[in-house]
């Protein structure tokens, strides 16, 4: 069995989202499976309707508006479309958290088509027991 | 030396860390064994990061090429 990395997406910045999409990107160079919980902040950001729009951290401060820019400017791909092309060259799986989903009334069917399924946190710290590391952004 | 021909050019510049490594690992994945795939590259990330992936994943470093403004990366296929 392929080794893995599992990835705990809590923000909804999209540079924190975006580091997780590079980070499981790295994975899957690295021939690993990736699996990934995402839930409150960023759990948001995968709904179909009514997404709140991506923000920089605050830490981005008076830059945030230029980095968006140039950001946009270069074309850098969304964290969804990295994770979306990741999906042909590995084994990605993006879960949503049943907790914060059942929270705010959301189903599978009013998230991304690329959320596998809604589970949880059990059945979530079961897949990443055995990987070789976990990450919280 | 016989210049080689790609059987694969994948044109990655203006890409950023790691596009131009994922897209040259997607051509690897759907490609056959003996193809040569070359990437251009601008980025800084994709001149260390590629050649390593090739070389730690057993296939063949043909050469990293400077360009005009960009880089080469050419690889064979072997496994």
């Amino acid at each position: 069995m392929a080794e893995k990395v599992a990835l705990i997406l809590f923000s909804g910045t999209m540079d924190k989202l975006m580091a997780g999409s590079i980070i499981a990107s790295g994975a899957v160079a690295n021939g690993m499976d990736v699996d990934i919980f995402v839930t409150f902040w960023a759990l948001l950001q995968l709904k179909k309707s009514g997404a709140p729009k991506p923000t920089l951290s605050p830490e981005a401060g008076d830059m945030s508006k230029q980095i968006m820019k140039i950001m946009q400017e270069k074309k850098v791909p969304s964290w969804l479309d990295t994770i979306r092309n990741l999906k042909d060259i590995g084994n990605v799986n993006l879960y949503g958290c049943a907790m914060f989903a059942d929270l705010l009334g959301l189903k599978k069917e009013d998230l991304d088509p690329l959320v596998k399924d809604v589970i949880g946190v059990s059945q979530f710290v079961d897949m990443a027991k055995d990987s070789k590391m976990t990450l919280f952004l | 030396m016989e210049e080689l021909k790609p059987t694969r050019v994948i044109d990655a510049r203006g890409s950023f860390c790691p596009g131009p490594l994922m897209e040259m690992i997607k051509a690897y994945k759907q490609g056959k064994v003996g193809d040569i795939i070359s990437v251009y590259s601008t980025d800084t990330g994709t001149k260390k990061d590629a050649p390593e992936w090739i070389k730690k994943s057993g296939n063949e470093l043909i050469g990293v090429y400077e360009r005009n403004g960009y880089f080469e990366i050419v690889m064979r296929k072997t496994k």
